[in-house]
């Protein structure tokens, strides 16, 4: 493709010569001592310049970087026009919850990525603009509401309202279904409300989503710990016709290492639940209490850690990042990291935990690290870490906080028959129809990809709704245009591999 | 909303509440606990089951103030509500006929055992329960335990009723006259340890319920872990009830321990204010 790129640079030179616009940003210093957002979001004038930079490529590959193939650059072209309504109408045929995704999506890593632009210049800022589009329609007020069709005489039970469960339940009440959500917390939006912080999605707008998916007539019953309060097999025998697994993958992971049950040592869950959820970051206003502490370890490197150490920091902690490989294999979010660093995180790089030092009571006193260094590369392709003997150090802390992690929770999956799992306890669904093992149940996000994104999450709730709509119709759950197209692509696949 | 129907102070910091939670009601079993939470910006309680009935759908529960939350709690009665209620949460206990087995109470602890109590009778069980209170008026439901237990022993701290002795005493002596096959002690952490410390020498296998710090209730977070046998474990998915010998009980003291700072600032805060709303804020 080089040389259609070198066509359209040569078309419009003037695109490739404005800036990618950057985003107003709340100030480090202050930010560091606030919950409120980070990034503030584009005006009217910045998204007019910024969707101006799209080429609008006839073969755009920012489209193939999107998990759910928004047409990109269609939207993009609306905001150019100054048609925010049109560009918010393309975004909601692909995502339900633009506003979210413009917010916590690697784009960097996605559709911004493949942008054509970027090869030579910075790309698109797709995800800004996605945002605009998505914060100009909350500033309209009520969201426009799509037709509902007739009703099917039919009830879906999903369970759990994380974005998998809130998209699929969505799309199966425009459709006519009667849907209810079962969510085990008290209040909906699963990792959008317990784990990602207000300062990068404010909880006001996961609120308004569960709203607007409540006004499609859906029943969000909270409180309802499915495997507990009622089991999936029950769901079935007492008037669900179909039912969707979007459990998530919340069960944190310890790394085993002595003085892990110390006073002050906290799973990324817990610590990021009680702040968020919780809202101890108000305590005592709000009831539940959060150790602060002074000095805070964070152990790990993805957008999990980055999360806590940034929370632990807001609540007025010195924080220590330790992180077992190097910057290059660090798998958070670029901008996260330079939002971290910014904002005064100690970084720890090739260092790994060995140990946590308590004192006589029972608290978190130290905790002992030992350099690595990078090895062969291992499964992943990224280089593994090996310790470097003798090079082991202490680092006062009164609050380590884990971040390695979480594997599928077995509370749901344990207590139903026939759902078959794989050697993670992940549940098994085909990858095409999200159809299980058990007849008439669906699952997907977290739970079967294991821990993954907001957006893979989305889609995998747009699929499951597909599939339960043509299940209850009676329907075979591809067709015969799709399951050429999946035999073609793996026809491709295999001949690619040769 | 979860509507409070009936309210009984047992004393000046123990109460009686049953709640109407019908899905809860209808799913619980003996053993199992719940979440419940007051208000909106209320935390999250941990609470054992002390009774239920699935026909009208209700929970009872039984509570010792000790924080805020839980004064606060105590504050409300009949007619009611609490913003949730969640549950039942947690493993049932294992009901079987296992022969003769003894049922240690101590303070509120007795609450949780009486369902266990019950149905391990129901499935042919020799009961023998053990109430353990620091004094007379602080014993809790002995007349529901003498209706359910074959024989009952009753202890106080100060001899103001029954034997003056702590728990462990009648347990040492029903274990080694023998014939014992399971004991179950319910109580606060140091009472259950030394219950454990008592039967673990006679080898009489003993089953704890433990009461940890917890949040969610569902194995997200992690929070009410525990060492047992080595292993660390969440109370909340692979409990309440362990095996008493494996537990190691200084943790879990030292781990309930964690938040005394900030709970003491919050009752304080509470019982200057009284509940005044404005004062609060
Ligand atoms: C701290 C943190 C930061 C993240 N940051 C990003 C980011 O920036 N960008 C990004 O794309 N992704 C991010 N992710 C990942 C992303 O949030 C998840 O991939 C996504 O939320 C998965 O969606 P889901 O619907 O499958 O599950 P979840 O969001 O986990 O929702 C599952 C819901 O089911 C409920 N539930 C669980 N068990 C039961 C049960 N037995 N009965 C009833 N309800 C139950 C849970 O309470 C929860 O509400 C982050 C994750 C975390 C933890
Ligand atoms: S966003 Fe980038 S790849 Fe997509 S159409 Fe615009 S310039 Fe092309
Ligand atoms: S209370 Fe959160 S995992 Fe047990």
């Amino acid at each position: 493709m080089p040389g259609v790129n070198k066509d359209k640079g040569a078309k419009k030179p003037k695109k490739t010569s404005i800036p990618r616009t950057p985003i107003p940003e709340q100030d480090a210093k202050k930010r560091a001592g606030n919950f409120d957002e980070v990034a503030l979001g584009y005006n009217r004038d910045q998204a007019l310049i910024e969707a101006s930079r799209c080429l609008q490529c006839k073969k755009p590959k920012c489209v193939a970087g999107c998990p759910v193939n928004i047409d990109i650059p269609q939207f993009i072209k609306a905001l150019e026009e100054d048609d925010p309504a049109a560009a918010i109408a393309i975004l909601k045929q692909k995502t339900s919850f633009p506003a979210v995704c413009g917010r916590v999506c690697p784009q960097e890593d996605q559709c911004e990525k493949l942008c054509i632009l970027g090869r030579k210049h910075e790309p698109v800022a797709i995800g800004r603009l996605e945002r605009y589009a998505a914060d100009w329609e909350a500033a309209q007020g009520e969201a426009a509401k799509p037709g509902i069709a007739a009703g099917k005489g039919k009830k879906v039970g999903v369970v759990g309202s994380g974005p998998a469960g809130l998209t699929c339940a969505g799309e199966l009440a425009k459709q006519g279904y009667d849907v209810t959500i079962y969510e085990a917390l008290h209040k909906p939006g699963g990792v959008l409300v317990y784990g990602i912080p207000e300062f990068r999605l404010p909880k006001q707008i996961v609120q308004r989503e569960c709203d607007y998916v409540e006004s499609l007539g859906v029943e969000i019953r909270l409180d309802h710990v499915i495997g507990r309060t009622m089991t999936v097999d029950e769901m079935l025998e007492n008037g669900h016709d179909a039912v969707f697994i979007a459990n998530g993958a919340g069960l944190p992971m310890f790394m085993n290492i002595p003085g892990e049950n110390f006073n002050g040592v906290y799973s990324a869950n817990e610590f990021l639940t009680r702040a968020n959820l919780m809202k101890s970051y108000r305590f005592p206003d709000y009831d539940t209490p959060i150790k602060i502490g002074k000095r805070v370890a964070v152990i790990g490197g993805g957008n999990v850690a980055m999360d806590a150490a940034r929370t632990a920091l807001r609540l007025g902690a010195q924080v220590h990042l330790v992180y077992r490989r190097s910057m290059d294999e660090l798998p958070a979010r670029r901008e996260e990291v330079h939002h971290a660093q910014e904002e005064g995180i100690e970084f720890h790089l090739l260092t790994n935990p060995v140990r946590i030092i308590g004192d006589q009571e029972g608290w978190v006193e130290e905790i002992e690290v030992i350099k690595m260094e990078l090895g062969e590369p291992d499964l992943s392709g990224r280089r593994r870490p090996v310790p470097v003997e003798g090079s082991e150090t202490r680092i006062p802390v009164d609050v380590v906080i884990m971040a390695i992690g979480t594997r599928a929770n077995p509370l749901l999956t344990q207590s139903t028959k026939n759902l078959e799992l794989n050697k993670w306890g992940n549940i098994v669904a085909d990858e095409h129809t999200l159809a299980t093992s058990k007849e008439g149940v669906f699952a997907g996000g977290d739970i079967v990809t294991g821990a993954a994104t907001v957006i893979l999450a989305m889609g995998a709730g747009k699929i499951a709704a597909r599939s339960i709509d043509r299940y209850l119709r009676g329907q075979p759950l591809l067709t015969p245009e799709e399951e050429e197209e999946i035999r073609a692509a793996s026809d491709k696949a295999a001949a690619a591999s040769k | 909303m979860y509507k409070i129907l009936d309210k009984v102070d047992y004393s000046d910091d123990v109460y009686m509440q049953v709640i109407e939670a019908p899905a809860v009601a209808r799913a619980a079993r003996a053993g199992q606990f719940v979440i419940l939470r007051i208000h909106e910006e209320g935390e999250r309680i941990p609470l054992t089951i002390a009774d239920f009935d699935r026909e009208k759908g209700t929970v009872t529960i039984v509570v010792q103030a000790v924080g805020k939350s839980t004064r606060h709690l105590q504050t409300l009665s009949g007619g009611e509500t609490l913003a949730n209620f969640i549950g039942p949460l947690g493993l049932p206990s294992e009901i079987e006929n296992f022969g003769t087995v003894i049922m240690a109470g101590g303070g509120v602890g007795v609450a949780p055992i009486y369902p266990i109590a019950r149905e391990l009778k129901d499935a042919g069980n020799k009961v023998i329960s053990i109430l353990a209170a620091r004094t007379k008026h602080l014993l809790l439901w002995e007349d529901k335990m003498r209706d359910i237990s074959d024989e009952v022993i009753v202890t106080t701290d100060d001899g103001s009723y029954g034997r003056k002795c702590l728990v462990t005493e009648p347990l040492k002596e029903l274990c080694e006259a023998g014939g014992v096959d399971l004991v179950y002690a319910i109580g606060p952490g140091i009472m259950m340890k030394f219950c454990c410390k008592t039967t673990e020498p006679l080898g009489v296998r003993t089953l704890v319920s433990l009461n940890s710090i917890m949040v969610d209730g569902t194995g997200m977070c992690g929070a009410c872990r525990v060492s047992v046998g080595g292993e660390t474990k969440f109370v909340c998915v692979e409990g309440p009830e362990f095996d008493g010998h494996q537990v190691d009980f200084d943790e879990l003291m030292s781990r309930q321990r964690q938040y005394l700072e900030q709970e003491k600032i919050a009752n304080d805060l509470y019982l200057e204010c009284r509940g005044d709303a404005q004062c609060l804020a």
